[in-house]
């Protein structure tokens, strides 16, 4: 057991974990941070991203202990208060989401996305080779794609 | 059309939750003393259970109990069931093999539970599960379902002589076998549709309570339909009375089919939480989920197509082989018979159709409806059979499905269906048109300018929907009635709850039934909330699959708003002195037509509950239930053209370009829609490009990961252009057919269509993947 601390979505947290506690355990089941989710046991779904010192972490692939001292924000932490980020946003304006289980991963992948590439230099071919990472099983990708366009534009 | 009324393009309310993390689903609820359930499972296809050594495991830290099958049936809990009876052609009942939640004598496919673990940790149920040992005495085992027809295979269970569950047949095989003999032209086909894992992307699981106090149980679990779980639950594995189990159903990530079936997990968890005085939560990591959800398709079919010298068809003639795997899952007898031959007159006029259908055990996980359910299976034998038909005899495939269609309403099939309504002539010409058919020469010899080969392929399908009519399924064998029930709940205040048996895993409910309350009452569709998805509010339901919660779910809320809509008419009538037939509502606002006469939504409602001033003999209150039971089936159809690129030196494909026409009848919400055509669609496309669940000879699945079985991703995909062209559906109130299932029907025989166009080798079977295309090209 270690005694592990953080900054989560801007507040500071410490909890005792065993060693292989994984970064997405720790904020699910010591935090109760649900919104991250778990979709596979072989990081290809991307249900589990979350940022780490501002960029995009599968946090299923990085042990808690990894993180200590670190700034990680999850989907709750992503509004300013009780307005939306545009990607939240844009992601309900085009319908990027069904079952929603996905969409976590998908908001916080495109945020670090659109932070990286500039929102201006995002075409469909870009957005989709970024979103490798990310499975969803109900959207095709296109309106994920549309959302990530609109969201873009609004960052420019 | 109002803002937020039938056919408005409504965000979803739900949306709120899920794109700021607050959505809840199962695994999310940890209740206080909870425990960790973790499945012992078979390593083996087919092995018996000679002894099961618990001593390591029971000592180890955390552990309260590890428990087997002995105790399971001792505990008096019942095998679990298929709910459909086919009768062989010979008049037989099908084999249904004894299926335990956790095996007792043998087990039959690798994930097959053998015991289970609870322990206070997950980590300490994982690693107990590793230290039960099991005893097992491998058998040979059989994976592939024309080899476990043979003589020789290994036999899967005692009661199912050559693993044959059924030899089933629809249709008149004399009248077929004679279109044949005298026909101008017969196109002749195997076709191959390959095994499917549905993925939806929440593992399922399951959190079981129990209260000793009130001796009732409480159920989170991932289900599309919380009340039939609860009814097999009870009625069939007598772990609690109905009225003494409660089944949630919270935010489900995704279903496609695989979470419609109560799974031995369900079980197990909720006799554990009894046995063991704990609540009982298990999920499923990712490889569980490939062993044990449902699979889809799995069918080995030749077909025969005879055309006369017109082109037209005169006998379709099929011979399918369906595997299902170790045990009948809940729905799995239906859909390779009455889910899939029912379909196999397409679009067409066919005058004689014949189907036999022989469903076989083989050691693999159970297969049942997965996104589409028969239809898939029934249209790829169609429209790859059309396709190859035009080739064979030199004219368009569009003009050769044209000259077949069915142009007059209502038409019967000969295999049961009576297609109600449908123009497959306006669909096919508008998917012609996006697709700019015309051009596509042009950009053929483009493309090979570039040293790349271009292909078209089209697709002309239709499927039954709007599942069911009781008393039709019900002679066909079903066990339950295919209805569905709702309630419509007018607080004091105005505002309203749906209470509905439809279950919502994506589809939008919470916004598409509130849109139905504001078109009929103008309230906005912040003054609606939908309640789904618990036993203990919502009296009963049929649940969610097949396309059926708008034909048939939205219907029975039409019910319900058209009782509430008479007694609100009937109090403002005798608030205002009216004649009740003169009330109109509208805008929120119950008017007297013709005159300013009218009182608030608001006013009415209080007036019910406050009963102060009702009319004589009234009883208070507003709130009316209906149940809806379909009187036909509904026809979704249209047409699907798919463009591709392949790179002649790899065998890559990529798809340029894909092209949906549909015709969903009347649509409430057409970016909830459109959301479905893609989804529906990327998933076709996957079957038809890359996903495959493959077992080898012994029984092992080798594609048992997301590393290893290939889920489409963002790169596989081009954006999609889809459109609807609406005829009305007769038969039930609103005009709706259903829109969840059509783009994983249509696609698949239009992605092949159009490869198989390009590299000018018809011979080429799903999935096509590169390597399989280079040979094809190569060959």
């Amino acid at each position: 057991m270690a005694t592990v601390s953080m900054t989560v979505n801007g507040k500071e947290v410490s909890a005792d974990v065993e060693d292989r506690t994984l970064l997405v355990h720790y904020l699910r089941e010591n935090l109760h941070l649900t919104g991250t989710h778990v979709g596979c046991d072989t990081s290809q779904c991307g249900a589990c991203v979350v940022h780490v010192d501002g960029k995009a972490v599968k946090s299923c692939t990085m042990l808690a202990a990894q993180a200590a001292g670190s700034d990680v924000t999850t989907i709750e932490g992503l509004a300013n208060g009780g307005d939306l980020h545009p990607v939240q946003a844009a992601f309900k304006e085009n319908h990027g989401l069904q079952c929603g289980f996905c969409t976590p991963g998908m908001i916080m992948t495109a945020v670090d996305m659109i932070n990286r590439h500039g929102g201006k230099n995002l075409d469909e071919a870009t957005i989709r080779a970024e979103l490798e990472g990310n499975l969803c099983r109900c959207t095709g990708y296109h309106n994920i794609v549309r959302s990530i366009e609109a969201a873009a534009k609004a960052m420019g | 059309m109002g803002v937020e009324g039938i056919g408005a393009r409504v965000t979803r309310k739900e949306d709120q939750r899920f794109i700021t993390g607050k959505g809840r689903y199962t695994d999310d609820f940890s209740v206080t003393g909870m425990h960790h359930a973790v499945f012992v499972r078979s390593p083996h296809a087919h092995a018996a259970i000679k002894g099961i050594d618990k001593s390591k495991a029971e000592k180890m830290p955390g552990v309260v109990a590890v428990l087997d099958g002995q105790q399971l049936t001792g505990d008096g809990i019942g095998n679990l069931i298929c709910g459909w009876m086919i009768h062989s052609k010979d008049g037989s009942p099908m084999n249904m093999g004894a299926w335990s939640a956790l095996a007792t004598e043998k087990v039959r496919y690798v994930g097959d539970a053998a015991a289970v673990v609870i322990a206070e940790t997950p980590a300490q149920a994982k690693a107990a599960a590793e230290a039960v040992k099991v005893d097992y005495g491998e058998l040979p085992a059989v994976s592939d379902a024309s080899k476990a027809l043979e003589s020789s295979a290994p036999q899967l269970h005692d009661n199912a002589a050559g693993n044959l569950i059924y030899d089933w047949e629809i249709g008149e095989a004399d009248e077929v076998d004679k279109a044949i003999a005298g026909a101008a032209h017969v196109t002749e086909m195997e076709i191959t549709n390959n095994r499917l894992v549905p993925n939806a992307m929440e593992p399922r699981a399951a959190l079981a309570q129990y209260d000793t106090a009130e001796d009732h149980f409480t159920l989170h679990t991932t289900s599309q339909n919380p009340h039939v779980a609860r009814l097999v639950l009870s009625a069939f594995y007598q772990v609690a009375p109905e009225h003494k189990l409660r089944v949630i159903a919270p935010d489900v990530g995704g279903g496609f089919g695989s979470k419609i079936y109560i799974y031995p997990e369900e079980i197990v968890c909720l006799w554990a939480a009894k046995r063991t005085g704990v609540p009982v939560k298990w999920t499923a990591d990712r490889m569980e989920s490939f062993l044990t959800d449902a699979h889809g398709r799995d069918h080995v079919s030749t077909a025969k197509m005879a055309f006369d010298k017109d082109n037209r068809i005169v006998g379709f003639k099929v011979d399918t082989i369906a595997n299902l795997g170790a045990y009948m899952s809940l729905f799995s007898s239906c859909v390779p018979t009455y889910l899939y031959a029912t379909l196999l007159s397409g679009q067409y006029a066919i005058p004689a159709i014949h189907a036999n259908v022989r469903a076989v055990y083989t050691n693999t996980a159970p297969v049942d409806a997965y996104r589409g359910a028969g239809r898939p299976e029934a249209c790829f034998l169609i429209e790859r059979v059309m396709e190859t038909a035009a080739r064979e005899l030199g004219v368009d495939p569009a003009e050769l499905r044209r000259t077949n269609f069915i142009g007059e309403f209502p038409h019967q099939t000969p295999v049961i269906m009576a297609y109600d309504a449908g123009d497959f002539g306006a669909t096919l010409d508008a998917a012609l048109e996006a697709a700019d058919y015309a051009g596509f020469a042009k950009r053929k010899a483009e493309a090979e300018g570039r040293g790349r080969k271009r292909g078209i392929g089209l697709s002309c399908y239709i499927e039954a929907c709007g599942i069911a009519p009781s008393a039709a399924v019900g002679s066909l064998g079903a066990g339950v009635g295919l209805w569905e029930s709702a309630e419509v709940r007018v607080n004091p205040v105005g505002t309203v709850e749906i209470l509905t048996g439809s279950h919502s895993h994506g589809q939008g409910h919470e916004t598409t039934f509130a849109q139905l309350v504001n078109d009929r009452f103008g309230l906005p569709t912040d003054n609606v909330q939908v309640v789904h998805g618990d036993t203990d509010k919502v009296q009963f339901g049929m649940g969610t699959y097949g396309s059926r919660s708008g034909a048939v779910g939205m219907s029975a809320i039409v019910k319900a708003l058209d009782k509430v809509e008479a007694k609100a008419k009937t109090i403002a009538a005798h608030l205002l002195e009216a004649d009740a037939g003169d009330i109109v509502i509208e805008d929120g606002e119950v008017k007297v037509a013709g005159t300013d006469k009218k009182l608030g939504w608001h006013e009415v409602c209080l007036a019910a509950y406050t009963g102060h001033n009702l009319p004589e003999g009234m009883e208070p209150g507003l709130k009316e239930g209906a149940f809806y039971d379909p009187a036909n089936f509904t026809f979704p159809a249209g047409a699907y053209i798919c463009e591709v690129e392949v790179d002649p030196a790899t065998g890559q494909t990529e798809v340029v370009q894909f092209v949906a026409a549909d015709d969903f009848g009347r649509i409430i919400n057409p970016m909830i829609v459109e959301g479905q055509v893609h989804g529906g669609v990327a998933q076709g496309l996957g079957q038809a490009l890359m996903e495959n669940a493959v077992y080898d000879d012994a029984g092992q699945l080798l594609s048992a990961s997301m590393m290893d079985y290939t889920l489409p991703r963002a790169d596989d995909l081009p954006s999609f252009k889809v459109s609807t062209h609406e005829t009305i559906c007769p038969n039930n109130p609103l005009g709706m057919k259903g829109c969840g299932e059509a783009g994983a029907i249509g696609s698949p025989p239009a992605l092949i269509n159009a490869i198989t166009d390009a590299i000018g080798n018809n011979d080429l079977a799903m999935p096509a993947t590169a390597s399989r295309v280079w040979a094809a090209m190569n060959s």
